[in-house]
């Protein structure tokens, strides 16, 4: 078999892989500071699909570009559900919680299905079938610029924690809610900032995924799994852990399709999961409690 | 001592009391039977998946539905619908037919998808009541003794066997010489039966290409990259397909992305490239690509009304984009009501007996008299060479039903205007 054929394979796959980790990182994000678990999130990423699908089949807008008012706008969203929906949930039972958001996740899914009905939607941008030749390398150029969108947004939002004074009050609330509570930092402000930032993450993920895939409702429930996949393998409530799972995601998808079945792909994913819980639970980055 | 003796309730159950509450009960408890078999008109429980991962074929069935009664109530034919959404589940698809047969339906119909209508007919099998099939080849469905089920569809290996055929006609006609070929296909139960028929029939087929390999995937991967590149990595100038509409969108999108340039994709019998959503996601990359399937005769007499109903219900949908979903199930109707016509009962031993006697000539789709035989199964549906043109399905074989000729090798994905 030709080199370039793996290269190729790895390549495709770091590049799919950096756009589900901006996705899973959304979720990361919110557990990692609210510690509740957002089933709803493939939800919230199909419906900024169908956003980029509307923009760009409404008013020409390329979703490289719409991605920053549909982060905004699911930003919003985010802030909202948290502020109005889940945060008198937080502190309660688990499966509470997780009533709660399948309920939103249902209602969502629903409601894009009754908006657009079940057909595909593909936002079919001018350089849609167009490759990038590098030597033997062919990479699609939507997944070369999905990618590095998906790359430039994780990197901004590590910045964002890291150097701004609400990405720190949102680490303390994180490390020490009690501590957080005390020194006055308005917890329930920051959680819904922190929500409103996980579903702006997810947002911009959706928009770039049109790039990749065709929207259904259908395909929500598929991504909610594969963002729990990646988090989970890479540590829950680690940022770096979720980009760095989705690549290991995508790359691995990407050699068991081609090494032992294409029908098998999702299996492997699995069994990676499992085998993260055996062997290192709290996540291949992840901190342990 | 005295012995306190419990006396006979005067209010107690009597025996008469008994047997009269206990006929009662057992009334009760036959009344959808009865009230099954004394129904003055047909009730047809229609179950597909018009949501979920089967929704867009579902709904194209839907429509099939709907036209119904416009079609067949000019024509003598009385009965009542209940449309049912399966969701594109199998457990959904099994309780729902348990639902409609409380209900009183005396017929159901359905359900595209064949692990549903595997589900269903093993409902109606236990139930006593009869199933047309509309769309679904799954072999099984009619090869396991099963008395209660009639299939107006072909079975995977009719399917392939028609579809091979027909590649051989269209390699002859065209005087093209592909050599290697690979077989992709859903892995999912229709995927895996056509897979079965492909292993069965390929080697005595004598086709002129070597098939260097099959390839099976789920199709509700996000994408095909992986598949298309296992296809490159074959060598192969010709691609054999068993898809859905969205899986094949997906594949066609990797082949140009990777630059790959087969002499053709052809299914041999498979929906997925003849669906609108193929040509609206596509455009110019859906062309040429071949489906041999069962296809709507547009010269036979019950075309016309079913043409016309369907421009009047749904003047926004390209009838050519839903006519073999909606021809396949208008047909199940009307073996249906045909039926309950001659037998001039509902009860199911009648409908049974009726439906195994059905004879009928003039019908939508492509073939011979629908005619059933002992296993329920319509072996006299034919397959046309289906070739995508100027955006619209085209027969382009046999010759005696084509409306152009086949254009085989297809031009590069970069030569089409």
């Amino acid at each position: 078999m030709p080199f370039d054929f793996y290269v190729n394979l790895v390549s495709t796959g770091v590049l799919n892989g950096l756009v589900y980790g901006l996705m899973a990182l959304g979720l990361s994000v919110i557990f990692g500071v609210i510690r509740v678990v957002n089933f709803a999130h493939g939800e919230m990423a199909v419906v900024a699909m169908y956003a980029a699908f509307v923009l760009f089949r409404g008013f020409g807008i390329d979703p490289l570009v719409s991605m920053v008012p549909i982060a905004a706008g699911l930003f919003a969203l985010g802030y909202l559900l948290q502020a109005g929906l889940i945060n008198p949930f937080v502190g309660r039972a688990e499966h509470e919680q997780f009533i709660l958001l399948v309920g939103v996740a249902i209602i969502l899914v629903n409601g894009l299905l009754m908006l657009y009905g079940p057909d595909a939607r593909h936002a079919d941008v001018s350089y849609g079938y167009d490759s990038f030749e590098v030597g033997p390398l062919l990479l699609d150029k939507v997944r070369v610029y999905a990618a590095l969108a998906a790359f430039a947004v994780a990197v901004l939002l590590f910045l964002f924690f890291r150097f701004t004074r609400t990405g720190t009050a949102i680490r303390a609330c994180a490390d020490n809610l009690v501590g957080a509570a005390v020194i006055g930092l308005d917890v329930k402000h920051l959680y819904a900032l922190t929500f409103g930032i996980g579903a702006a993450c997810v947002g911009a993920a959706g928009a770039l995924m049109i790039l990749l895939t065709d929207a259904t409702p259908m395909l929500a429930p598929s991504y909610t799994l594969l963002a729990f996949t990646i988090v989970i393998i890479g540590g829950l409530g680690s940022q770096s852990g979720a980009l760095a799972g989705g690549v290991l995601i995508g790359v691995s998808e990407s050699l068991a399709s081609f090494f032992i079945a294409p029908s098998m792909k999702a299996m492997f994913s699995f069994g990676l999961l499992i085998l993260v819980l055996l062997f290192r639970p709290q996540g291949l980055f992840g901190r342990r409690t | 001592m005295i012995q306190h003796r419990i006396p006979r309730s005067r209010t107690g159950p009597s025996r008469r009391a008994f047997l009269a509450t206990a006929g009662a009960g057992a009334l009760l408890a036959g009344a959808p039977a009865i009230a099954r078999a004394q129904a003055p008109t047909l009730k047809i429980g229609v179950l597909l998946p018009r949501s979920g991962f089967f929704a867009q074929a579902g709904q194209g069935c839907h429509r099939g539905a709907l036209i119904a009664p416009a079609v067949l109530n000019e024509m003598g034919y009385r009965f009542e619908l209940v449309h049912v959404d399966t969701e594109s589940s199998v457990d959904i698809a099994r309780t729902q037919a348990e639902r409609l047969i409380n209900e009183g339906a005396n017929v159901l119909v359905g359900a595209f998808d064949s692990a549903q209508s595997i589900a269903i007919a093993q409902v109606t099998e236990q139930r006593g009541v009869p199933y047309v099939v509309n769309v679904a080849a799954a072999p099984q469905l009619t090869e396991q003794g099963y008395r209660f089920i009639f299939r107006n569809f072909p079975r995977s290996i009719d399917l392939v066997t028609n579809g091979l055929a027909l590649i051989k006609t269209l390699l002859t006609a065209t005087n093209a010489s592909p050599q290697r070929a690979v077989f992709i296909h859903a892995n999912d139960t229709f995927g895996q039966a056509n897979r079965g028929a492909m292993d069965r029939l390929f080697p005595g087929a004598n086709m002129p290409f070597q098939l260097v390999e099959n390839i099976a995937y789920d199709p509700r991967a996000q994408d095909l990259n992986a598949e298309v590149a296992r296809i490159r990595a074959a060598r192969a100038d010709l691609v054999l397909v068993t898809t859905r509409a969205g899986d094949a969108i997906k594949m066609i999108r990797e082949m140009v992305r990777q630059r790959y340039e087969p002499m053709g994709i052809v299914s041999p019998g498979s929906p997925g490239m003849y669906d609108q959503e193929f040509y609206d996601s596509l455009g110019r990359f859906s062309e040429f690509c071949i489906s041999n399937v069962p296809w709507y005769n547009p010269r036979a007499r019950m075309a016309q009304p079913f043409e016309r109903a369907f421009r009047a219900q749904f003047p926004n949908d390209k009838f050519e984009f839903h006519a073999f979903n909606a021809g396949f199930t208008l047909e199940a109707i009307l073996i249906a009501a045909d039926a309950f016509k001659r037998a001039g009962s509902a009860a199911p031993q009648a409908m049974v007996q009726a439906l195994r006697a059905t004879d009928m000539a003039d019908h939508i789709m492509v073939g011979g008299p629908i005619k059933f035989d002992e296993k329920g199964q319509n072996n006299n549906i034919g397959s046309a060479c289906v070739q995508n043109r100027n955006l619209n399905p085209t027969v382009v074989l046999p010759s005696e039903a084509a409306t152009m000729p086949p254009v085989f090798p297809m031009p590069g994905w970069q030569q089409r205007g």
